[in-house]
């Protein structure tokens, strides 16, 4: 196959030192297994997120977006954009939908673009790195580069709120998206189908402004993956990572529970199936360290 | 004449008009058939947290509700889980409607004074745009002293070992405090930014002159 | 009579060979049955069995022929000869396809085969050939009444198959309701605005078909006759009255609405400015043909808000105003608040609604008042109180929970008060009691004869208990319990007008059915071409009139003397009457108390040791005998002891072959009917229910008898049954095994 390239927008909570950076680390290892090339779109911003809403109005937040379209033009034209934030993806896809289907709003967004020198010609696909892996390269040409299988581990498959509702992965229903349990069978590991919290929201901002409400919510997700046996939850999602993982602690103590179950990022599972050590998969960057894929990562690969 | 008297003023007896010209997504409100369906699938809606949840606030706005509404905490519990938008019948955006309701109410100066999440996404807007990228550390710490400097010590205190355990892991940069993450043409993005509000701002006004 | 020649074929196809001694059926038709002529057939209905049979009446001279084979339900076109008597013993679903094919089976099995030719020997035996009504009319006119949508459709769509009718319209002008309103609810795409009434064009195509007589101002004096022989006469206006043969009616004389003065609390004849949904049509019309602007009728202001109440003396659970929803009345004030909105969009429309019902494109059509910015607020309004020129509104906000609720100011309040049926005298309603003392005089208006039949039952068709007429709502919608008179459009249920029109179409058809049926002295349905019809020994007659007062469908009246005099084309061939009958003469060629008393004691009773019980079960036709049916093609065992008798209708079943079934030894006996009462499910509508009330009356039989009551068991059966009616054979069977066998074997 050959190289595939795209516009790459990272997203705030990616970056060095922020509260997803293990998340790029594997994702930067699992693209070079499967030869995905990605481009940061330089200088990007932060897309907004759905919780800046108070302040941000319509028009702002879509400039926001509008802007990293606008660069990635000028750097890659043509390029499709690929997120792997789910708000980044969700919000640059819903100005996408927003500026294609109002002449007013586009003719605005240009306006307010032009202060920072900037124009869009033509607009570009948005896509989330999921859809790159199951559109683009398909669950075959993921499989092929699995040489340590992640046998015998069951996982819960936590697809969360913003990559399935209001867009979703093309072909997935919004109540039972398959996608992230048919990944986790690819990598070898064991599938929980009937997880029933696998679309549940973990709280998202009211994590932090209103911790006792998502703290509720999370500890519905952990529960479930606990009673159907999982030894780890997965998901998409950086906010949905966080949130299900650095809470935990808290949530023991408000309901007296025990949980301690680690979190981790679909491209994690795939850099240790793909034979990455623990470093290239991130797995330094657990809050509740993954033991069993520690464990699995330094075992010698079968070729 | 504040914001909110002079529009009150502007639409007196029409709240649905008013919601309609000036909230975003507002005229989708009349659609609404009153099937409960968002109601029943809201996170925090089943947590009870709202006092009025989607469809009541329809049915009030319709009503004529205005001081209700929009002095509601109710819709500042929206998580953004979208569960409403994927199920309603009528295909009603009603997150976008729940975020275009608290963003007009705090827009006019109505919404409730201290509802922690309208503090922090406000706070969060400010933070992305500052430098163009978010600060997560300034973030957590604007949200921990919203109630003065003693409040959040016992903030950051309760929160430690969530704060510690991302330290460790790397995830958390105490560096983050002095500078951190930024874009390079923060010039250019506040410039645009102060364009988009005015147009917005410019449009808005012009509806409810017109 | 004739000299009768009785032959009886068994068939070996089906697996009947295989499962069955058809040697030995031959010999107990030979020596049981005592037929002459008793035969084989590897597959009796292909063309070669059925040659055979053909065959053997024209040059052997059979005139009877019992078919041992399948079903009587089924291969119903290879063995029909209409010359001849024909009885059918059913081997097929009664016997091998109920009964496991296993060795121990083997025995009761046979029995069961030889007892069905024993029975079809027997039945044949009773038998004759159906010859026909030739007492027939031949009239191809149909007589519609009332000239609405429904009357005016079903006049175009008979005239356009080819039958002359005959319009009459009690009012000055064509359009009924449809013809007062200023639009109706649209029915095309895009289902968004009001749409032209299309009452004009029904009207002018009447007016130009020269196949369509119509009486304006004229009402119906008087209806004669029966099916293809009606005479009606008509009064008009002038004093005048015409007579016309009409071979078959439908009535579509539709409704009123709800008086609206019966809601005083709703503002009901309070205030001009509280009107019902044909007073703001009225308002619409007026307004048009000035400046388009609907006026407040006080003072002639301008509406600047109205408020639509829905459901106002509708679907009203304490007994006061009508308990049903009318269907049409959301659609109407959807499409009333569009009369304002598309005039002035700053026009305040407010519908308050408890459910709002839109079924299919109404969705569309409510989506598109949202869209114009009609507001709908879910509640029930408790009380409109108008004040000088406006009115509060006050109501239980439902989604709200708001019961102080109120809208002030409004300019008009629209009452949406449902349709009541102008369907004439209710001739089942008990002669009024005299008022109470001291008791406030009632008001009521006398309803007023539309059809003026003149039938010993009663001047008009049956109604339903919220007045509509009686239709068979279930399997024959137009059908009512006056064979040849339909009724259709709001008179037999609430409706819009596409189902007004739709139904007005049906009841065309089935109108030209009846008239069709009628010229050949055949049923009507459910029995739809029979030919057999009530014939009746006079001479044995008692004159107890329970048989005129029994039949379901008036086709029985009396004479001076009150010997019965039949109307066959009235009749519908249900046996209601046979089954009245306590001196038993009244019986059908082929189908009478003989005809099923000789099944029941041809049956072989075996004797009280050898510990083989005996079920009689007398199956209606229609649900129950198909249901049994179904069960064998689903190959759904039950008791091998059951002999089972189909009848026309539980309301046939003359009380003497229980009694008979009793004395002969048999253990128990079944009755299977259709659902009786309100929520009828019987062909014949009073059929199952007359048959009952005959059967609450046996326990005395079985006392005199000596008897348990168990022994007879009336069981209620629909077609659906074909999982429980196995079922609930077996346990019977199982329930008369602990009771014990009959005293009666062996006498």
């Amino acid at each position: 196959m050959a190289t595939k390239e795209y516009a790459f927008y990272p997203g705030c909570s990616s970056q060095k030192g922020a509260s997803a950076s293990n998340y790029l680390t594997s994702v930067e290892a699992m693209c070079k297994t499967l030869d995905v090339k990605l481009t940061e779109i330089p200088d990007w911003n932060c897309c907004g997120a759905s919780i800046g809403y108070a302040e941000a109005g319509e028009l702002p937040r879509h400039v926001l977006n509008a802007r990293n379209f606008a660069l990635s033009e000028q750097h890659m034209p043509g390029k499709e954009i690929v997120a792997t934030c789910a708000a980044c993806w969700l919000g640059a896809r819903e100005t996408r939908e927003r500026l294609t289907h109002s002449e007013t709003l586009m003719a605005d967004t240009r306006e307010a673009l032009k202060e920072a020198g900037l124009t869009i010609n033509e607009m570009p696909n948005i896509r989330h790195m999921v859809e790159v892996l199951i559109e683009d390269l398909g669950f075959d040409e993921m499989k092929k580069h699995v040489v340590r299988p992640l046998e015998g581990v069951k996982i819960a498959g936590y697809v969360g709120c913003q990559t399935n509702r209001p867009f979703g992965v093309d072909g997935e229903s919004f109540e039972n998206p398959q996608y992230l349990d048919k990944m986790v069978e690819m990598v070898g590991a064991e599938p929980i189908p009937d997880y029933e919290q696998k679309v549940t929201c973990c709280g998202g901002a009211l994590a932090f402004s209103e911790p006792e409400k998502a703290q509720a919510q999370i500890k519905d997700i952990v529960e479930s993956a606990y009673d159907h046996g999982a030894e780890m939850i997965v998901t998409p999602c950086p906010l949905c990572q966080a949130n299900v993982e650095i809470y935990q602690g808290q949530v023991n103590k408000r309901y007296g529970t025990k949980f301690d179950i680690p979190v981790m990022y679909y491209s994690q599972l795939m850099v240790v199936a793909y034979g990455g050590d623990a470093k290239a998969a991130g797995l330094n960057g657990q809050v509740i360290k993954a033991r069993r894929l520690e464990e699995i990562a330094a075992k010698p690969v079968k070729r | 004449m504040s914001a909110n008297t002079a529009v009150a003023e502007k639409y007196r007896n029409n709240f649905l008009k008013e919601i309609e010209e000036q909230v975003e997504m507002g005229d989708w409100v009349k659609m609404c058939m009153q099937c409960g369906v968002c109601s029943g699938s809201c996170p925090t809606n089943f947590q009870s947290a709202w006092d009025h949840p989607p469809q009541e606030l329809f049915m009030m706005i319709r009503a004529g509700k205005r001081e209700e509404v929009l002095t509601s905490s109710s819709m500042w519990n929206c998580t953004s889980c979208y569960n409403c938008i994927v199920r309603c019948p009528r295909k009603i955006p009603i997150t976008h409607i729940m975020h275009g309701l608290a963003e007009y109410a705090h827009r006019i100066g109505m919404a409730p004074k201290m509802q922690a999440t309208r503090f922090f996404s406000g706070l969060f807007w400010k933070n992305a745009t500052h430098t163009g990228r978010v600060n997560e550390l300034k973030l957590s710490l604007g949200l921990y002293f919203k109630d003065g400097f003693v409040q959040g010590v016992k903030n950051g205190m309760a929160m430690q070992s969530v704060a510690l355990g991302l330290v460790k892991a790397g995830r958390l940069n105490v560096l983050e405090l002095f500078g951190g993450h930024k874009c390079k043409d923060q010039k250019g993005i506040h410039a645009m930014l102060a364009k988009a509000y005015e147009i917005e701002r410019v449009r808005k006004a012009a509806k409810m002159a017109g | 009579m004739a000299d009768i020649k009785v032959a009886a074929y068994i068939c070996k196809g089906c697996g009947l060979g295989e499962r069955l001694d058809a040697d030995a059926l031959v010999k107990i038709a030979q020596k049981d049955g005592k037929v002459p002529m008793a035969k084989t057939h590897d597959f009796l209905c292909n063309a070669d069995g059925v040659a055979m049979i053909k065959n053997d009446i024209a040059n052997e001279g059979v005139t009877h022929v019992m078919i041992g084979a399948c079903s009587r339900r089924a291969k119903t076109e290879a063995f029909h000869f209409p010359e001849n008597a024909v009885a059918r013993a059913n081997l097929r679903e009664g016997v091998i396809w109920i009964r496991p094919d296993t060795d121990e089976a083997r025995e009761t099995t046979q029995e069961m085969a030889e007892d069905y030719i024993r029975m079809g020997c027997a039945e044949v035996k009773a038998m004759t050939a159906p010859e026909g009504n030739p007492n027939t009319g031949g009239s191809k006119t149909l007589l519609v009444v009332g000239g609405g949508i429904t009357g005016m459709t079903t006049a175009i769509e008979a005239s356009k198959t080819g039958y002359s009718v005959v319009l009459v319209e009690k009012s000055g002008e064509l359009g009924g309701w449809a013809g007062k309103l200023y639009k109706r609810v649209p029915v095309h795409e895009p289902y968004k605005s009001p749409a032209d009434t299309g009452v004009a064009d029904l009207a002018s195509q009447i007016l130009a078909d020269g196949n369509i007589k119509l009486y304006l101002n004229a009402t119906i004096a008087k209806t004669d006759g029966s099916p293809g022989k009606f005479v009606v006469s008509i009064a008009t206006e002038s004093g005048a009255t015409h007579t016309e043969d009409i071979g078959a009616i439908v009535q579509a004389t539709g409704f009123t609405p709800y008086d609206m003065n019966k809601l005083p609390e709703l503002g009901g004849g309070k205030s001009a400015n509280v009107v019902d949904q044909a007073g703001l049509e009225a308002l619409a019309i007026d307004a048009a043909s000035k400046d388009g602007v609907i006026r407040r009728p006080s003072d002639g202001q301008p509406v600047k808000s109205v408020v639509f109440v829905q459901c106002a003396g509708q679907r009203d659970p304490t007994g006061k105003h009508l308990s049903f929803c009318s269907g049409h009345c959301c659609n109407t004030s959807i499409k009333q608040a569009m009369y304002f909105k598309d005039a002035n969009p700053d026009v305040d429309t407010t519908i308050i609604y408890s459910d709002l019902r839109t079924p299919g494109n109404g969705e569309d059509f409510y989506r598109s008042a949202q869209e114009k910015g009609v507001i709908f607020t879910k509640g029930t309004v408790a009380e409109v109180v108008p004040t000088g020129n406006t009115s509060t509104v006050k109501f239980n906000d439902l989604i709200l929970g708001d019961a102080d609720a109120s809208i002030v100011d409004a300019d008009l309040v629209v009452l949406a008060t449902g349709q009541v049926p102008n369907s004439g005298v209710n001739i089942d309603a008990p002669a009024a009691a005299p008022a109470e003392a001291g008791a406030e005089p009632k008001v009521e208006i006398k309803p007023i004869s539309i059809l003026n039949l003149n039938y010993r039952q009663g001047p008009d068709v049956p109604h339903l208990k919220q007045g509509f007429t009686d239709s068979h709502f279930i399997c024959f919608p137009y059908e009512t319990r006056r064979t040849g008179i339909y009724t259709a459009g709001p008179v037999r249920r609430p409706m819009d007008i596409p189902q007004a029109r739709e139904d007005a179409t049906g009841a065309a058809l089935k109108a030209i059915q009846a008239l069709e049926n009628a010229e050949l002295g055949r049923a009507a349905h459910p029995r739809s071409g029979d030919l057999s019809f009530p014939k009746v020994r006079l001479e044995g007659c008692t004159q107890c009139k329970r048989c005129t007062v029994e039949c379901p469908f008036g086709a029985i009246d009396e004479d001076v003397k009150g010997f019965p005099l039949f109307n066959e084309s009235r009749c519908r061939r249900c046996g209601t009457c046979m089954g009245a009958c306590p001196v038993r003469v009244i019986s059908f060629e082929n189908y009478s108390v003989n005809t099923v008393g000789a099944q029941i004691k041809a049956v072989d009773i075996p004797d009280e040791f050898s510990e083989k019980p005996r079920i009689l079960i007398l199956a209606c036709e229609n649900d129950a005998y198909p249901a049994l049916d179904m069960a064998g093609m689903n190959r759904i065992e039950y008791s091998a002891y059951v002999r089972t008798i189909p009848v026309r209708c539980l309301g046939s079943v003359n009380t003497i072959w229980i009694t008979d079934a009793l004395n002969a030894g048999y253990d128990g006996v079944m009755m299977m009917g259709c659902k009786s009462g309100d929520e009828y499910q019987c062909h014949f509508v009073k059929g199952s229910e007359l048959g009952r009330v005959r059967l609450s009356k046996i326990d005395d039989t079985l006392k005199t008898l000596n008897l348990e009551s168990e022994r007879v068991r009336d069981l209620e059966v629909a077609i659906t049954d074909i999982q429980r009616l196995p079922e609930m054979i077996n346990k019977y069977a199982a329930e008369l095994v602990a009771v014990g066998p009959s005293p009666f074997k062996g006498f």
